[in-house]
């Protein structure tokens, strides 16, 4: 397998492909999402790529009304909010995304807990293609 | 766990600040100097600035908000200190905490008898979606990238502890309303107006347009009303959070041993901590702020007094639902209580532990930069009795804190002083 570092340009490299990837420390077996090139536990850097299964449970969430510019240039705003949040992975880590699927304008529909899978929305940023994440109920 | 200590004792010798609000007509070194005029004015024995012997100023992102850097020599230019030296920190809302802390640790190590902290930040000049992308710098870049705002991510906040307390929305209000009840008593308030008085206002000036009055018949009817309190990022909503401010604010360390021919009332610097946080992926908790908990671990090691012993603080409070878990996180309540503190009334002025009499950056304002040495201008006027109709009406007064937050948790400060 190609040596790839274990940073952001990397992580969203991978993204583009459709595939969510943490980093797992070979000396502790820790696991982070997004990938860490120094191990928080153990300050081993050996590290190696491991593809999360892209489900787990939503942990907190927020549905925002004043977005930053480039989600009203989505098409986000006051009437047409959009939701946040924090995805507990099945691997046990955490991750932020988008939450799709859900009605925003009903916050109180939307369940800490309830089990969600990832999707990969896209968008363009200076002619670059820039993949993130987001999730929608399994 | 190691026992922390100054070098040397370290004391608040003066203090002022300006009044915080949206400056059409000041700018930053305005504001600054009115600051600073106040502080030398409020030595009791008399202050020539010449004594100062160097600077630490905080400021968050003017970079930003007015297209200027490097304030730490402007400022020193401004108040006639260079050449001497002049250091700007950041850490984002908590940046005049940090120069709060390193004046404390030039005096302590010995180098300097005397400096000036202090922070600035003028930020009403832009528009709010300029503020908001400005204060979404010091988020974590996964967040950013997604959509997270500072509002958002206290509302990610809010929701798992809302799940994981039982708390709601209506229990946010009790912080807003408490906060607000303070800030008519102080006049550096950017907003001095009971949420009472807001609503009246409100109803007031649509009978006077000739429209259907609302018919709220108290601040929580008010609070609930999405066309009064309109969600900024659910559960956060408009009186959620605090304002966009302009504001300045400074206060005079000096060694403990020479603090006795400016005053007889200084302020010792008992307990200083500080901590660094990070991101929601990373973060071991969504409902509490590590960073903060391991500032108080710090301060309340080198102090050696409990959180019980405290007997107010302001606590930062950008998001309403920041106050109730950083007073938990301080020691103040028990993991899951802080809601219910506030609720039963405890964190009022005439509370068990008063929270925020300033009012809060809620009602007080935030100027970023300047927010922490604001806070401490607060302990300051309290300690020395000085705090007129706010001042807390406990028998021996002797010891306030004020904790910081910067990002969303990225730096916070938690800072203890004595009145002996």
């Amino acid at each position: 397998m190609e040596k790839k570092i274990f940073s952001d340009i990397e992580y969203n490299e991978y993204l583009n492909k459709k595939k969510l990837m943490g980093s797992k420390c070979k000396k502790c077996g820790s696991l982070f999402t997004p990938p860490r090139p120094i191990c928080i536990d153990c300050y081993g850097t050996d590290m190696e790529w491991i593809e999360m299964k892209g489900t787990g449970k939503l942990a907190a969430f927020t549905c925002i009304s004043i977005g930053p510019p480039f989600m009203i240039k989505e098409g986000f705003d006051r009437k047409h909010p959009y939701c946040v949040g924090v995805v507990e992975l099945d691997e046990g880590t955490k991750v932020d995304a988008r939450i799709e699927g859900i009605d925003p304008g009903k916050p109180e529909t939307i369940k800490v807990g309830m089990p969600l899978a990832v999707k990969y929305l896209h968008r363009e940023k200076k002619g670059e293609k820039l993949t993130y994440l987001a999730f929608e109920p399994a | 766990m190691k026992k922390r200590k100054l070098g040397r004792g370290v004391a608040v010798i003066g203090a002022g600040m300006t009044k915080f609000g949206m400056y059409k007509n000041k700018d930053s070194k305005d504001l600054f100097a009115e600051a600073f005029n106040e502080t030398i004015a409020s030595v009791d024995k008399g202050f020539d600035p010449n004594e100062i012997e160097a600077l630490y100023l905080g400021n968050f992102s003017n970079d930003f908000f007015v297209h200027q850097s490097h304030w730490a020599p402007l400022i020193s230019d401004l108040i006639g200190l260079s050449p001497k030296p002049a250091t700007r920190t950041e850490g984002a809302c908590a940046s005049s905490a940090l120069a709060f802390r390193e004046g404390v640790f030039a005096i302590a190590s010995g180098f300097y008898d005397i400096v000036l902290v202090g922070g600035v930040e003028e930020m009403s000049k832009t528009s709010t979606e300029e503020v908001a992308e400005g204060l979404a710098l010091a988020t974590v870049p996964y967040e950013g990238r997604v959509g997270f705002t500072f509002p958002g991510v206290f509302g990610v906040i809010a929701t798992a502890y809302f799940a994981k307390y039982g708390a709601s929305h209506r229990d946010l209000m009790n912080v807003t309303i408490k906060s607000h009840n303070n800030a008519p008593l102080n006049p550096k308030a950017q907003i001095p107006f009971t949420i009472r008085e807001m609503m009246n206002t409100k109803i007031e000036r649509a009978k006077g347009k000739g429209r259907p009055a609302p018919q709220w018949k108290d601040e929580i009817e008010f609070l609930s009303d999405l066309s009064a309190n309109p969600p900024v990022a659910w559960p956060m909503h408009l009186y959620d959070c605090c304002p966009i401010s302009d504001g300045a604010s400074c206060m005079i360390l000096a060694a403990e041993e020479i603090a006795g021919n400016f005053t007889d009332k200084p302020l010792n610097v008992i307990g200083i901590g500080q901590g660094s946080g990070r991101g929601f992926h990373s973060a071991k908790s969504l409902t509490s702020f590590e960073a903060t908990q391991n500032a108080a671990k710090e301060a309340y090691g080198m102090s050696g007094i409990k959180p019980e012993d405290i007997q107010f603080s302001e606590v930062h409070d950008c998001f309403s639902i920041a106050e109730i878990i950083h007073t938990e996180d301080l020691g103040f309540f028990k993991k899951g209580e802080g809601y219910k503190a506030v609720r039963d009334g405890l964190t009022r002025l005439d509370g068990p532990m008063p929270v925020n009499t300033s009012g809060g950056l809620k009602s007080k304002g935030h100027p970023v930069g300047a927010t922490g040495t604001s806070q401490l201008v607060e302990v300051w006027k309290q300690l020395r009795n000085e705090a007129g109709e706010r001042q807390v009406k406990k028998k021996n007064l002797r010891i306030g804190a004020a904790h910081n937050l910067g990002g969303t948790g990225g730096t916070c400060t938690f800072t203890i002083l004595e009145r002996r």
